[in-house]
């Protein structure tokens, strides 16, 4: 392997609590801004399913000193792109612009940090509730296997835990979401103190701690959020749970999930390089046997959610053939997974996966937009940016035991549950 | 709480697409050199003059099959062994043929350049194309069909391309091929395609990140020099962009209780040779290419019947669909089309504001340094500027040339450019409930199909 990669991380935080990353390189003239705010659907209370994503649209409907929609207008006009996106325990916001343009997204971002709520109307909510409504139907309701991404937390969380139920949300409950619970989420999450600013790329480091310190620096701390729910699940399921579920598709497919240690954990890296060992690239265990030697498949991979809290998931994804049904399809999984447990991880197994995710981390790192977000992941998650470095000696360490005996403990018939979508015969 | 001002930008820094180093090797394969040195990484791509446009008729598909059974098998290694080998020196080789141009690259760290490099130009040159891989992936691209016909987005990007083409032009049937020729295509036939169409004359090579342009060069000798001389000239085009009729028209592919319509609404578009280009895509930006677009803020932001609207000119060496893409709440195709139609008949009438045109032309320019941050965007952009015959000018005078588009050159560009009158229209959804509503907008002739007829055999 070449000399390891190293961003240069200068993380502090200022007095209303918010964390400032800046990781300063000028190869070339661009600069990404992103900010994590430490909430997600999980966060989410009862009958408001989805609110944490809405409320993500929310935040491009204007602020006090902003119009609607004019944050894409004002980013694109500078020349840059934007966007956001909520996930199970966390939404993010980044704009990525040519260098001269810091400020413009520090303001803005700024600006609805502090003062969102003064643009907040009725009929913005309603828009939003119905972009959102249609943005379900498109990615969920009007896909094959769209609903995969509900189904599935839902089969491998309990029903009372924080990460079981939709983050796209009900109709029903996108409907009953009201401008209060805007004005109350927002008081409660969007603070200073429940987020991290990262700016990676083309700047002065002097110049822009002045400018986040004048454009962050007044924004009230806040006052505190509820604890999110009990995160805490057993590694295992007591027996391997099954779903089935008759689809509009043309060929079968079969999510295959494990509960693993929280992402950024040590076991965690067993888990990942584990999952690239079975389903990254087409020498992995899961493509080279179900989709070249006995051409079943179509297409297999494995990843995880990147869940830090009490459980991450494992996953094992793969498309059958359309002549093929979904229960020979699933024993046919099932077969390479089992034959794992028994033959064990060999060296050349995890060199194979371990070189890939190498390459693959050092190519995605080339994007500020990336390299900006990693840095608010790290520090989001592990209160400390500076991780993002080290990340690589964690897979080094590991060897074929390691992942052989977490695979023995942990994919065993207990830990499994399977997803399976079959074809309905409707189209 | 105090408001701050709004910020004013600070002082341009310079920026500088990489520069290219150019040559030539005895057998006519042409270097690319592009130093990239941020990180240890080098991207190596070969570019191919050769795509579906050149197939022959009853062999369409032939292309994708060939660029995809590269990887099976070169070098005296299977393709399992192939993968193996590549996958431990952390990299793959991707493949993929298109309307005007096969591709294969990989992306590996400066340090096992030499080693993944020897396995590229082998599967390059001399793929071995074993029978049961070919058959194997034949079966991949009939399933990936198959399934096409219940996704609802893929499937009407397809029938657009299929009911706006003539049944005799190439652009009429997927890139990929359709059931009846993929069917036909066995290791002969792409044995043959790649002896004819991959050529010393007719590749590219590209280089891009932390190479020296001296490294690059006795790596291309060393796996490509040995690669016969090319003999005749290759097969030509065939007919690719004839259009069916003028005249507006509506088809409904049949999906019974679809949850939304996924719309499509253009017309023929321009070769990407055309001289307009630059205006048409500021045009393009405009009207439905940027999420401020007109398109986008009318049917999402004011009507909110969707998550999404966008236009796009698909640029290819034939002239290519102009279509505007969404996906609608049912009840409201009708009138989510009118509006379409209406923000074209609006681009016609009347310049943009200098406010507009100045949003598109600074996102254009201004966006350019960010997508070539990576080593593997460089090099798709080089391989996309040979394959158009755009010179080294185009990326150095891109931005300038971008800002110098006027209002009134965008609006004579939309007035010959677009044809609000002659556009097909074609849902996939549930006719059931966007029959009546499509039938009232007014927009004319409606046809309602299954979702399996190929359009290439239905009379229209």
């Amino acid at each position: 392997m070449v000399k390891a990669m190293h961003l240069p991380v200068d993380e502090y935080r200022l007095s209303n609590g918010l964390h400032v990353v800046l990781s300063e390189d000028h190869a070339t003239p661009v600069v990404a801004v992103n900010l994590w705010y430490h909430v997600g659907s999980a966060n989410e209370r009862a009958g408001r399913t989805g609110f944490a994503h809405l409320f993500e649209h929310m935040l491009f409907q204007g602020s006090a000193q902003v119009a609607a929609n004019e944050h894409f207008e004002l980013v694109q006009r500078a020349g840059g792109t934007c966007n956001g996106s909520t996930w199970l325990d966390r939404t993010n916001y980044h704009e990525t612009l040519p260098a001269h343009q810091l400020e413009i997204a520090l303001w803005l971002e700024a600006d609805r940090m502090a003062r969102l709520l003064p643009a907040m109307t009725q009929a913005k909510l309603d828009t939003q509730r119905d972009v959102v409504k249609n943005e379900r139907r498109w990615s969920v309701d009007n896909q094959p296997y769209g609903t995969w991404w509900e189904r599935l937390p839902a089969l491998c969380f309990p029903e009372s835990h924080p990460f079981h139920h939709s983050l796209i949300g009900s109709m029903e409950d996108l409907s009953a979401a009201s401008l209060e619970d805007v004005a109350e989420f927002f008081r409660t999450y969007y603070t200073p103190d429940n987020a991290v600013l990262t700016i990676a790329g083309d700047f002065a480091a002097v110049e822009a701690r002045a400018m986040v310190e004048r454009h962050f620096g007044a924004i009230p701390r806040g006052t505190g959020h509820p604890p999110l729910g009990p995160t805490e699940v057993d590694d295992d399921f007591g027996e391997w749970r099954r779903a089935e579920v008759p689809d509009a598709v043309a060929a079968p497919r079969l999510f295959l999930a494990f509960r693993v240690p929280p992402a950024g954990t040590e076991p965690w890296y067993v888990a990942s390089l584990l999952g690239a060992v079975l389903g990254t690239g087409d020498g992995s265990l899961l493509a080279r046997t179900l989709v070249r030697e006995q051409a079943m498949a179509t297409a297999a991979t494995a990843f995880t959610f990147d869940l830090t809290k009490g459980s991450d998931l494992l996953v094992l994804d793969v498309t059958g053939r359309p002549e093929v049904s979904g229960r020979l399809l699933e024993a046919a999984v099932v077969a390479v997974v089992d034959h794992l447990i028994e033959t064990g991880v060999d060296t050349a197994a995890m060199d194979r996966a371990r070189a890939l995710i190498e390459t693959s981390w050092m190519v995605s790192l080339q994007s500020a937009t990336t390299r900006a977000d990693r840095l608010s992941q790290f520090a989001t998650y592990h209160g400390r940016a500076a991780r993002v470095n080290e990340e690589m000696k964690r897979y080094a360490g590991l060897t074929p035991l390691a992942l052989t005996t977490f695979a023995r403990a942990r994919l065993t018939p207990r830990h499994r549950a399977s997803l399976l979508f079959v074809p309905s015969g409707a189209r | 709480m105090t408001t701050t001002m709004r910020p004013r930008p600070g002082a341009v820094r310079p920026y500088e697409f990489p520069a290219v180093h150019r040559s030539v090797l005895a057998n006519g394969v042409r270097v690319l050199v592009a130093p990239m040195p941020r990180l240890p990484l080098i991207t190596v791509l070969a570019l191919v003059d050769t795509g579906a446009s050149r197939e022959r008729p009853g062999e369409e598909g032939v292309a994708a099959l060939t660029a995809r059974t590269l990887t099976e098998g070169a070098a005296g290694l299977d393709g399992a062994a192939l993968a193996a080998r590549l996958e431990g020196l952390g990299t793959a080789i991707i493949t993929e043929a298109e309307w005007d141009s096969s591709i294969a690259q990989f992306t590996a760290t400066t340090d096992r350049i030499e080693a993944a490099f020897t396995l590229f130009a082998e599967v390059v040159r001399a793929p071995a194309f074993p029978a049961r891989d070919v058959q194997r992936l034949r079966d991949e691209r009939l399933a990936e069909i198959t399934q096409q016909l219940a996704e609802p987005r893929g499937l009407a990007d397809e029938r657009f391309d299929g009911f706006l083409f003539s049944p005799a032009a190439r652009y009429a049937r997927a890139a990929a091929g359709t059931t009846h020729a993929v069917r036909g295509l066995d290791r002969d036939r792409v044995a043959a395609f790649h002896a004819l169409t991959y050529r010393p004359a007719s590749t590219t090579l590209v280089f891009v990140g932390d190479i020296t342009s001296a490294r690059a060069q006795k790596l291309a000798e060393a796996g490509f020099e040995g690669w016969g001389t090319s003999i005749g000239s290759g097969p030509p085009i065939a007919p690719v962009d004839a259009v069916r009729h003028a005249g507006r028209r509506t088809i409904v592919v049949a999906k019974v209780a679809a949850a939304q319509s996924e719309l499509r609404v253009g017309h023929l578009g321009v070769p990407r040779a055309h001289p307009e280009y630059l205006t048409i895509v500021v045009m393009n930006a405009i009207l439905g290419g940027l999420f401020s677009s007109r398109i986008n803020l009318n049917l999402r932001e004011k009507n909110a019947f969707t998550y999404g609207a966008s236009s796009l000119f698909d640029w290819r060496r034939g002239a290519g669909p102009f279509v505007v893409s969404t996906a609608v709440k049912s009840d409201v195709s009708g009138r989510a089309v009118q509006e379409i139609l209406a923000e074209i008949e609006r681009m016609r009438d009347a310049p943009p504001t200098a406010s507009e045109l100045e949003l598109a032309t600074e996102y254009l320019a201004g966006v350019f340094p960010i997508r070539y941050e990576s080593t593997a965007a460089v090099a798709a952009a080089l391989a996309r500027a040979t394959i158009f015959g755009l010179g080294d000018e185009w990326f150095r005078e891109y931005r300038q040339r971008i800002r110098a588009v006027t209002a009134a050159g965008v609006h004579a560009a939309a007035r010959t450019h677009l044809d609000p009158a002659g556009v097909l229209v074609l849902a996939v959804g549930d006719p059931s409930v966007i029959d009546v509503p499509l039938r009232n907008a007014g927009i004319g002739d409606l046809t309602v199909v299954t979702a399996d007829a190929d359009p290439t055999e239905v009379p229209k």
